[in-house]
C-alpha cells in the first residue's frame, strides 16, 4: 500500500519537474517569433537552452518509464487511449529536437527559417497538447469495461482546451522569465516587458481554470476530504501572485523561481486532486484506474523505489551542477564569438 | 493489413530507424573520448582538431538517436497496450532504470561537452565525453536486458493475469540479456570503426589533412579489428543461447527441418516452408550445427517439424538474414586485419584501391546489424514474449486502423525527411574536414 502512494507522489513529481524544466524550453520558442528581432537574437534564444534542453526532456522519458514500471495498466490504457495526441506530441518533440541541433549546420536563410518554424511549432504543439491531455485526465476519459470510446475531437472539449491554453500561458511567462535570467542586452529587456504583458493574461486564465475545475472535474473533492492537502492549491495561487509581484518590481530571478514553483504547484494541485485515481473514467468511477488497481507488484515497486531514492538525488545534483556551469548571462556577442554555439 | 500487421510494421520501421543512429553513438563516443584524452595528455592541437571533427559528426548522429528514441519509449503503451499490461511489472523496470541511470547522464553531459569548452577545465571536459560514452553503453545494457527478457522470460510468475517479477537478479543474469548486450554494443563498435576508417580513407585519397586522418584511420583500424573479433565471439554466445532457449528460432536460422543428432550446417538453401523442406541445398558442413548450438558435435538439434506450424517463425527471412550477417562478419574481420596491417606498415597512403574499398564499406556494418535484428526479432515470432504471449495478443485493443495508418504514414514521411537531412549533413561535414584555423580552436578551450 505505502509503495503505491509513494509512487503516486513520485509520478506527480516527475511530471511536475518535467513541466517546470521543459516548460521554459517550450516558452522561449513560443515567444521567439514575437520577441526576436533578428538572426542574432534567434540564436541567442536557442543557445540559452542549448546545454540543458535534452536533460530536461529526459524527465519526460523518465515520467513515461515510471508510469510503465509502477502503473503498467494505466500506462497501457492512457497511452493507447490518447494515441493521436501523443503521436502529435512525439512528432513535435522530434522536430523540435532536430531543429535545435540542425539550425546552425546550414548557412542559407531559407534553411534557418525552416528550422526556426520547426522549433516554434515543435514547442507550441506539445505545450498545448500536454495541457489538453492533462485536462482530460483531470476530467476523466470516456472508457468502460469495453475500452475507450472517445476520439481526438472529444478531447478538444472546453475544459481540455482551457487547460491547454493555461499550459501555453504558464510556459510563455516562464520562458520570458528564463530569458531575463539567462540572457542580457536588448532581448532580456524585451523579455521582461513581455512577462509584464503576459502575466495578467495568465492570471485571468488561471482564475478561469480554477473556477471551471470545480464544475468540470472532481479534483476539489479530495481537498474537502483531506484538508491537509489544501496548502498545495494555496501555494499554487500564492506563487503565481508572487511571480506577478516580482515581475512588476523587476526582480527577475525571484520571478523565475516563483514561476518554477507555480508550475510545480499547479501540477501537484491536479495530481493530488486525482488521488487515488490515475485515470478516472468519466462514464462510471468503477471503471477508473487507480494507483491500487493498476500498479505493479510490491516486489517491483520495492526495486523501483530503491533505484529512485538512490539515483534521482544524484541526477538532481549533477543537473544542478550543469545549470551552475551555464548560469551566466549570455549576449548576442558571446554567441557570435562562440564556435560551438548553435 | 490490420492493426496488428501495421503496428508490427511501425515498430519495425521506427526501431530500425532508431538503430541507424544508436550503434554509431555507442562506438564513436568511445573513439572521440579517446582522441580528447590524447589531447589532454599531449597538448597536441592535432588531437584537438580530430576530437572536434569527429565530435561534430557524432553530434549530428546523436541528435537523431535521441529524438527517435523517444518515439520508441511511447510506442509500447500506444500500440502494444495488452503487451504492456501483461509484462509491465517486469519490462517497465529496466526502461525506467535506463532513463534514470543512463539517459540523464548522457543528456546532461553531452550539453556540458558541447557548450563547455571554455567553461570547465580540459580534463573535466574530457571526463564529460567519457561519461557520455559510458552512459550510452549503459543505456544499451538496460534496453537489451529488457529485450533479452522478452526473448527468454526469467524470474517471473504468472499471477493476476500477467507476468510478475519475483527475482530481479534473474533478470540481470539472464544469459540472453548478457549476450545481447555484448553482441549489440560490439556491433556498434564495428559500425563506428568502419565509419571512421571510411571517412578517413576518403580524405587520405584526397591527400587532405593527412596527419589527422592517418591517425584516425589507425585508431579505428585497431579498434575495428578488436571489435570484429569480439562480434564473432559474442555472436557465438548468442548462438548457444538461442539454441538453449529458443530452439524454434535456431531451426529457422538454419532452415533445419528434421530433428537429428550431429546436425550439419547448410551454407546455402532455398527453404520451402509449405512443404516443410528445402528446395535446394548446397554445401553441407557436417557436425557444425550441433557444434555451434551446443559446443558438442554429437548434440541433438530439434528441427522445425518438432514444432506445431503456428509456433514456427518465418523461415526464409531468418535463414537468409543470419547467413548474410555471419558472412559480413567474417568479411569485416578480414578487412579490419588488412587495415591494421597496412596502417602499421605505413602503406595505407599507397593503397588507393583499398582506400576506395573502405569508403564503400561504410554501409555494410549497418546492414549487418539490421540483419541481426531481423534474425532476433523475426526469429522470435510468433511470440511477443517467447513462449508466453503471442504477438497477436499483445497489440492495443482500443486503437483503430485509421490511427495506425495515420501514425505509420506520419513516421514514414517524417523519418524519410530526417534521413535525407541527416545524410546531407553527415556528408557535408565529413567532406569539409577539420577546422583549418587552429588558433581559434585553441582559444576556445580553457587551459
Ligand atoms: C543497443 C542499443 C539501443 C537499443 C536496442 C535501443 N536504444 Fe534507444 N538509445 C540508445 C541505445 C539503444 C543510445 C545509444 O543510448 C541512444 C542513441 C543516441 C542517444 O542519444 O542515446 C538512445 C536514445 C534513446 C532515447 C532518447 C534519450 C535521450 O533523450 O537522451 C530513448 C527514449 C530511447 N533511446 C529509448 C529506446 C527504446 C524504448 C528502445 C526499444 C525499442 C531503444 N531505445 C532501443
Ligand atoms: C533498435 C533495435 C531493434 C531493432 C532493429 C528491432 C527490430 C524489430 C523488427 C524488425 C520487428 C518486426 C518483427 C516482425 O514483426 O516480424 C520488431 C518487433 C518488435 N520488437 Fe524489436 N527491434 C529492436 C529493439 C527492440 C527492443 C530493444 C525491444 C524491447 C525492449 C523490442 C521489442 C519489439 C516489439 C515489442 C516488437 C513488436 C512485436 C513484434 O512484431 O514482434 N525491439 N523489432
Ligand atoms: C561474425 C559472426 C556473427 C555471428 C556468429 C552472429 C550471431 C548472431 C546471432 C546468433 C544472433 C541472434 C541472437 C538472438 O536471436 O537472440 C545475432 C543477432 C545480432 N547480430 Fe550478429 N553475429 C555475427 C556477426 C554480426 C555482425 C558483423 C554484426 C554487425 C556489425 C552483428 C549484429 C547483430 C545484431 C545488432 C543482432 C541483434 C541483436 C541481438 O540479438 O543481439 N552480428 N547475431
Amino acid at each position: 500500500m505505502e509503495f503505491q502512494i509513494l509512487w503516486f507522489i513520485l509520478w506527480g513529481v516527475l511530471w511536475a519537474v518535467y513541466f517546470m524544466l521543459d516548460g521554459f524550453d517550450f516558452g522561449i520558442s513560443i515567444l521567439q517569433p514575437f520577441i526576436a528581432k533578428n538572426d542574432a537574437e534567434r540564436r541567442l534564444i536557442l543557445n540559452s537552452i542549448g546545454p540543458v534542453w535534452d536533460g530536461n526532456e529526459v524527465w519526460l522519458i523518465t515520467a513515461g518509464g515510471a508510469t510503465f514500471a509502477a502503473f503498467p495498466t494505466t500506462y497501457a490504457v492512457m497511452f493507447s487511449s490518447l494515441y493521436t495526441p501523443l503521436l502529435l506530441i512525439l512528432f513535435a518533440l522530434i522536430i523540435r529536437g532536430v531543429s535545435i541541433e540542425f539550425r546552425s549546420k546550414g548557412d542559407s536563410p531559407a534553411w534557418k527559417s525552416a528550422w526556426d518554424k520547426a522549433f516554434v511549432i515543435g514547442s507550441f504543439l506539445p505545450a498545448l497538447l500536454f495541457g489538453v491531455a492533462f485536462g482530460n485526465i483531470f476530467k476523466g476519459l470516456p472508457f468502460d469495461a469495453d475500452g475507450y470510446h472517445g476520439t481526438l475531437f472529444s478531447l478538444l472539449n472546453p475544459y481540455g482546451l482551457l487547460t491547454g491554453v493555461l499550459f501555453v500561458m504558464l510556459f510563455a511567462v516562464h520562458g520570458a522569465l528564463w530569458l531575463t535570467v539567462r540572457t542580457k542586452g536588448d532581448l532580456a529587456e524585451r523579455a521582461a516587458g513581455t512577462a509584464k504583458k503576459l502575466w495578467p493574461v495568465l492570471a485571468v486564465i488561471a482564475v478561469a481554470f480554477l473556477v471551471f475545475t470545480a464544475f468540470a472535474t472532481k479534483l476539489y473533492d479530495n481537498y474537502l476530504s483531506y484538508p491537509f492537502l489544501a496548502p498545495i492549491p494555496v501555494l499554487a495561487v500564492a506563487s503565481l501572485l508572487a511571480a506577478g509581484y516580482f515581475v512588476f518590481t523587476g526582480k527577475t530571478l525571484r520571478a523565475f523561481v516563483a514561476s518554477c514553483l507555480t508550475i510545480l504547484m499547479v501540477t501537484f494541485t491536479g495530481v493530488a486532486g486525482l488521488y487515488p485515481n490515475l485515470l478516472p473514467s468519466s462514464i462510471d468511477p468503477k471503471f477508473s484506474y487507480t494507483i491500487f488497481n493498476s500498479s505493479s507488484s510490491p516486489y517491483t515497486l520495492t526495486i523501483m523505489t530503491v533505484v529512485a531514492l538512490v539515483f534521482v538525488p544524484i541526477v538532481i545534483l549533477y543537473q544542478a551542477w550543469s545549470y551552475k556551469v551555464f548560469s551566466d548571462q549570455i549576449s548576442t556577442d558571446d554567441i557570435a564569438k562562440d564556435e560551438d554555439a548553435y | 493489413m490490420d492493426v496488428l500487421a501495421l503496428s508490427r510494421l511501425q515498430f519495425a520501421v521506427t526501431a530500425m530507424f532508431h538503430f541507424i543512429f544508436v550503434p554509431l553513438t555507442l562506438g564513436l563516443s568511445w573513439l572521440v573520448a579517446f582522441m580528447e584524452w590524447r589531447y589532454v595528455r599531449t597538448g597536441d592541437v592535432q588531437y584537438l582538431r580530430m576530437t572536434k571533427f569527429w565530435g561534430k559528426l557524432f553530434l549530428i548522429n546523436f541528435a537523431l538517436g535521441v529524438v527517435t528514441g523517444i518515439a520508441m519509449e511511447f510506442q509500447f503503451g500506444m500500440n502494444w497496450a495488452e503487451y504492456s499490461r501483461y509484462v509491465g511489472d517486469i519490462f517497465g523496470a529496466p526502461l525506467a532504470i535506463e532513463a534514470t541511470l543512463a539517459f540523464f547522464l548522457e543528456s546532461t553531459f553531452i550539453g556540458v561537452w558541447i557548450f563547455g569548452w571554455n567553461r570547465i577545465s580540459k580534463r573535466l571536459h574530457a571526463v564529460s565525453i567519457t561519461i557520455v560514452a559510458f552512459a550510452t553503453n549503459l543505456s544499451a545494457l538496460w534496453i537489451l536486458f529488457a529485450n533479452g527478457w522478452q526473448q527468454h522470460p526469467v524470474g517471473y510468475v504468472l499471477k493476476n493475469g500477467r507476468a510478475e517479477m519475483v527475482d530481479f537478479m534473474a533478470l540481470l543474469t539472464n544469459p540472453n540479456g548478457i549476450s545481447k548486450f555484448l553482441h549489440t554494443t560490439v556491433s556498434g563498435y564495428v559500425i563506428a570503426a568502419f565509419f571512421v576508417m571510411g571517412i578517413s580513407a576518403w580524405h587520405i585519397l584526397k591527400k587532405s589533412e593527412l596527419p589527422v586522418f592517418k591517425k584516425s584511420f589507425r585508431y579505428a583500424a585497431v579498434f575495428g579489428l578488436a571489435a570484429t573479433l569480439a562480434v564473432a565471439l559474442t555472436g557465438d554466445m548468442e548462438g548457444v543461447n538461442v539454441s538453449k532457449t529458443q530452439p524454434a528460432k535456431l531451426a529457422a536460422m538454419e532452415a533445419h527441418w528434421e530433428t537429428q543428432k550431429s546436425a550439419p550446417i547448410t551454407l546455402f538453401a532455398v527453404p520451402d516452408p509449405d512443404n516443410e523442406r528445402n528446395l535446394v541445398e548446397f554445401v553441407k558442413l557436417p557436425y557444425l550445427l550441433s557444434l555451434m548450438g551446443y559446443h558438442d558435435p554429437n548434440a541433438e538439434v530439434k528441427g522445425l517439424k518438432a514444432f506445431p506450424r503456428e509456433d514456427r517463425p518465418p523461415v526464409t527471412p531468418v535463414f537468409a538474414s543470419f547467413r548474410l550477417m555471419v558472412g559480413l562478419g567474417s568479411l569485416f574481420i578480414l578487412i579490419a586485419a588488412i587495415a591494421v596491417f597496412l596502417s602499421w606498415k605505413e602503406r595505407i597512403e599507397s593503397s588507393p584501391l583499398f582506400l576506395k574499398l573502405m569508403v564503400l564499406m561504410i554501409p555494410l556494418p549497418y546492414i549487418a546489424a539490421w540483419l541481426g535484428w531481423m534474425v532476433a526479432e523475426i526469429g522470435r515470432q510468433p511470440w511477443i514474449v517467447y513462449g508466453l504471449l503471442r504477438t497477436s495478443e499483445g497489440v492495443s485493443k482500443n486503437v483503430d486502423l485509421a490511427q495506425v495508418i495515420g501514425s505509420l504514414a506520419g513516421f514514414t514521411v517524417l523519418y524519410g525527411a530526417l534521413a535525407a537531412v541527416d545524410i546531407y549533413l553527415i556528408v557535408k561535414f565529413a567532406k569539409k574536414g577539420p577546422d583549418a584555423n587552429t588558433d581559434s580552436i585553441v582559444k576556445m578551450t580553457r587551459a
